[in-house]
């Protein structure tokens, strides 16, 4: 990494060298049995320069081919964006707790243990449910260094189970499933086979539903799959600086429900998504988007930061490429309302665990439309049975306006978002 | 390129030291360039070179799997892959049998995107670019172009040595409007198999969908409903790929025992007029190719013909699970994943009726065009549209907000009342599947009309 820096420094005016190396371990069920053990090692460097004030940038997983990568980015150079921005210099970092030794030292025995013991629970169940799971551990070291001094460095440790299960009569098929991680080793596969059954339960029966205007309860694994992605675009200093985000102009208003906040938070111990500093190396940070309806920021890396004239809320990621802001982990407070409470005041409505396509839409313009791939009816203050062949569409900004209640539990859904439920007033409903 | 071969020549050699019902690897070296734009400038361009590989060691009832980007020290990569097939125990797996195949496949010298001076590249963007600019009320714009170059060997203990090269570029505009609290955003897309050629030229398109942008932002929602609707080749395209390609592939069959029930052949899907097809031997498409990552020869494979359920996309283990046609549809993205059972090409054949006859029985109905994306949960499936327009009677009306479809791939199919004279195919899309994506591919099919679906507007 100092021989790529040294180089580059020789022809360009700043250099900043990110590298990312990581060993993966996976044990992989098929058809309720241990079908699969995958591993892979991955090292990545990545080499960013500021020539005649522009970036070029260059990636290789050689990193010892030291001139082939200077020589790439200096080429990429001649045509790249103006750097508005400083690398950081050398700094001291917030302890954020990202790495368990034991994760690492888990046996892939223990791994496959651990399936084992959450697909037995299942088919317990339910015996004719056939599952696909995965448990897999992950240790990964990350280190940037740039020409202003600037160095980072961390190790992180990561552990995750995830399930999905096909239950399928004549040509009805339900889906249902879960996941769980964490950088700590899970011990029990308990939370995600519970939330399993819990699906199983709820779906016994079917339900019809009418269409036309109902009451719709997002679970937190539905608020993560059908409100989450247009709130990513709306809060994203990208989308905000050229203007393109229905939020850009409603910084300090009252947009949504004043109960409603949200966080961008990096510095959970031990959640996934945490680390002591981004892919820039900037300090992680807890930034306040929605304070009590009000849009209170939006999240940054250095160069979007730079062109809004404001620092950097330390959400570079460079998931495609060059750094770019991205949220590290989305955070909605609970609120009051316990689940139960809000089925039993429902007359008539949905509860919605998993809107399928619902990505797809405008999502820029926070529009969402999606088929029902695990949901239910509630009647009466009481849940029903499944819904299917039902769609449900709606607008993230109106639907987080009138909001009934929100949930007083919230879950960790995927690893980077930690959300309630939350109960919307009335959304478009369309079914046969 | 000449490192891998070498590379490769010696792990052909080290794997016949070690026993294992069966190994192979995969060596892979590759560059590529990506630009994109926002807004009216450039905001990034990189460069990118990779060397990696992985081996895949099947031991009874085992798959054990190792990737790697070091080189240093394959024989313990070996070792491992052979260790974690040893941890799963469990009925025997078989593979279809497959030829040893000793090949070398070198792509067109002509199709080499990474020989393209990056200058020449940034010339045609900050044309497209300038074209999306030009259109009043434009907000932002975005652009992505990527093209990469890449050389595979592949090499399996039964002797296969194959080495592939391969070219692939794809380009995305979308031009994003705005008015008011309104957003709305058009896109298009394109790809090809290392064609520069195919991504030039294209200034009026560019201005089209920058124009529909801002269009959208005056057009009424459709309320949402059950409604007649015809599809465009591209849509339709992203509608066979949906809603029927991926129930095709087997590996969500082969070990389900419902699954092969609901999926046995002769199975009638659609009316005698639907035929779908799947095929990597179809020439020069981004799906194409010679050998599939298990080292098998492409086919085209019918997935339905006349209506009904005639055959199905296999790797080598489903193939032989199934008692089934081998069909060299075993694909990975790269080496950092194991092949997996994907499509290729997939279209639907085309039928005899006219664009305008297909209209003129729809007293109130909606007609669809263009893609923003699409997925399946296997029985239902989702895919949304980029345009939408009302049609009454017969005659396409006003333009309508984009919107989402939905289905039920055992009721859809058969609601497909008229199939289109006029394929197309779509060379835009990239498919998902197990954390694999986007694997190139190209869907397409004529026009075509389906009763009773299900549109989410407003």
């Amino acid at each position: 990494m100092e021989a790529i820096l040294a180089q580059a420094k020789k022809v360009a005016e700043e250099a900043e060298v990110f590298t990312v190396l990581a060993e993966e371990t996976q044990v992989r069920f098929e058809a309720n049995r241990l079908k699969h053990v995958q591993s892979r090692q991955t090292g990545r460097t990545a080499l960013r320069i500021v020539k005649e004030g522009k970036m070029g940038y260059a990636t290789t997983t050689e990193p010892g081919k030291v001139r082939a990568l200077v020589d790439a980015a200096v080429e990429t150079a001649q045509f790249g964006m103006e750097a508005k921005f400083k690398f950081p210099s050398s700094g001291s970092y917030p302890a954020v707790e990202v790495f368990d030794p034991d994760t690492e030292a888990a046996a892939a025995e223990e791994m496959v243990g651990l399936g084992e013991e959450l697909m037995a629970t299942v088919t317990g169940h339910t015996p004719d449910i056939v599952c696909e799971a995965g448990v897999s551990k992950g240790a990964m070291l990350v280190r940037i260094i740039n020409s202003c001094g600037g160095q980072a460095e961390y190790h992180k440790s990561i552990f995750a189970l995830d399930i999905e299960g096909s239950l399928i009569r004549d040509t009805d098929m339900l889906f249902v499933g879960d996941s769980q991680s964490s950088c700590h080793p899970l011990r029990n596969s308990g939370e995600v086979a519970e939330s399993v059954l819990r699906q199983l339960e709820l779906a016994r029966d079917q339900a019809r539903v009418p269409s036309g205007s109902l009451p719709v309860i997002f679970t937190p694994r539905g608020v993560a799959g059908a409100l989450i992605p247009s709130l990513i675009a709306g809060f994203s200093g990208k989308t905000v600086i050229e203007g393109a985000s229905p939020l850009a102009k409603n910084l300090g208003r009252r947009v949504f429900d004043n109960r409603l906040c949200l966080w961008d938070d990096a510095t959970i111990a031990y959640q996934i998504a945490s680390r002591p500093c981004d892919d820039e190396g900037v300090s992680s940070q807890r930034t306040l988007l929605i304070d009590r309806g009000v849009v209170a920021n939006f999240f940054y890396d250095l160069q979007t930061a730079a062109l809004a004239g404001t620092r950097s809320t330390g959400n570079a990621s460079r998931h495609r490429g060059l750094p770019a802001p991205a949220p590290s982990a989305f955070v909605i407070d609970p609120g009051d309302t316990a689940f139960e409470q809000m089925v039993r005041d429902m007359k008539e409505g949905l509860v919605i665990e998993q809107l399928m396509g619902a990505e797809q839409g405008n999502i820029l313009g926070g529009d969402f439309s999606g088929n029902v791939l695990l949901g239910y009816k509630v009647e009466n203050g009481q849940i029903v049975g499944r819904v299917k062949d039902t769609m449900v569409s709606g607008n993230v900004y109106q639907a987080l306006k009138q909001v009934i209640a929100i949930g007083s539990e919230s879950r960790l859904v995927d690893g980077f978002v930690r959300a309630p439920h939350l109960y919307c007033a009335s959304l478009a409903v369309a079914a046969r | 390129m000449k490192e891998i071969e070498a590379t490769g020549r010696q792990l052909a050699e080290t794997i016949k030291r070690y026993h294992a019902d069966y190994i192979e690897a995969r060596l892979e070296q590759s560059q590529a360039t990506h630009i994109t734009y926002r807004r009216r400038e450039l905001e990034s361009v990189d460069r990118t070179n990779a060397v990696g590989g992985n081996i895949r060691a099947l031991v009874k009832g085992g798959w054990g799997f190792a990737s790697f980007n070091s080189f240093d020290d394959l024989p313990a990569r070996i070792e491992i892959a052979i260790k974690q097939a040893r941890l799963v125990s469990g009925p025997e797996i078989k593979l279809a049998p497959v030829e040893p195949v000793v090949d070398t496949v070198p792509e067109d010298a002509a199709k080499n995107p990474a020989a393209i001076p990056l200058a020449e590249k940034k010339r045609l963007l900050d044309e497209y670019n300038d074209a999306i600019w030009r259109t009043p009320r434009i907000q932002t714009s975005l652009i992505n172009y990527g093209d990469s170059r890449k050389k595979v060997i592949f090499l399996s203990s039964s002797g296969s040595y194959i080495a592939q090269e391969r070219a692939d570029i794809m380009l995305r505009l979308t031009a994003v409007a705005t008015d008011g609290d309104d957003v709305q955003q058009a896109g298009l897309s394109l790809g090809s198999r290392g064609d520069f050629t195919a991504v030039q030229g294209l200034h009026r398109r560019v201005e089209e969908t920058a124009r529909r942008a801002t269009e959208l932002l005056s057009t009424p929602h459709l309320k949402s409903g059950e409604y007649t609707v015809v599809l465009d080749p591209v849509l339709a395209g992203v509608f066979a790929h949906e809603a029927f390609g991926h129930l095709s592939e087997s590996d969500f069959v082969y070990e389900n025992q419902r699954m092969r029930e609901i999926m046995t052949l002769g199975r009638r899907f659609g009316s005698h007029q639907l035929n779908i097809v799947d095929g990597a031997i179809v020439p020069g498409l981004r799906g194409s190719y010679k050998y599939d990552d298990e080292g098998v020869p492409a086919t085209k494979t019918y997935l339905i013909r006349e209506g009904k359920l005639v055959g199905r996309l296999h790797s080598r283990e489903t193939a032989a699970r199934m008692n089934e046609s081998l069909t060299g549809n075993a694909r990975a993205i790269d080496y950092r994943f194991p092949p997996i059972v994907r499509m290729t090409n997939t279209y639907i054949e085309p039928g005899a009726v006219s664009f305008d006859d297909m209209l003129s029985e729809i007293k109130e109905g909606v007609y669809v065009r263009n893609w923003y994306g699409g997925t399946t949960s296997m029985e239902m499936f989702t895919f949304s549209a980029g345009e939408a327009f009302m049609i009454r009677n017969g005659k396409v009306g006003e333009q309508l907000r984009p919107v989402v479809l939905t289905g039920n791939v055992f009721t859809t199919l058969d609601n497909i009342d008229a199939i289109g004279n006029d394929l197309d195919m779509n060379q835009g899309g990239g498919c998902g599947k197990a954390g694999q994506m986007p694997l190139p591919v190209s869907d397409g099919s004529p026009h075509i009309r389906i009763r009773h679906c299900l549109v989410g507007g407003r």
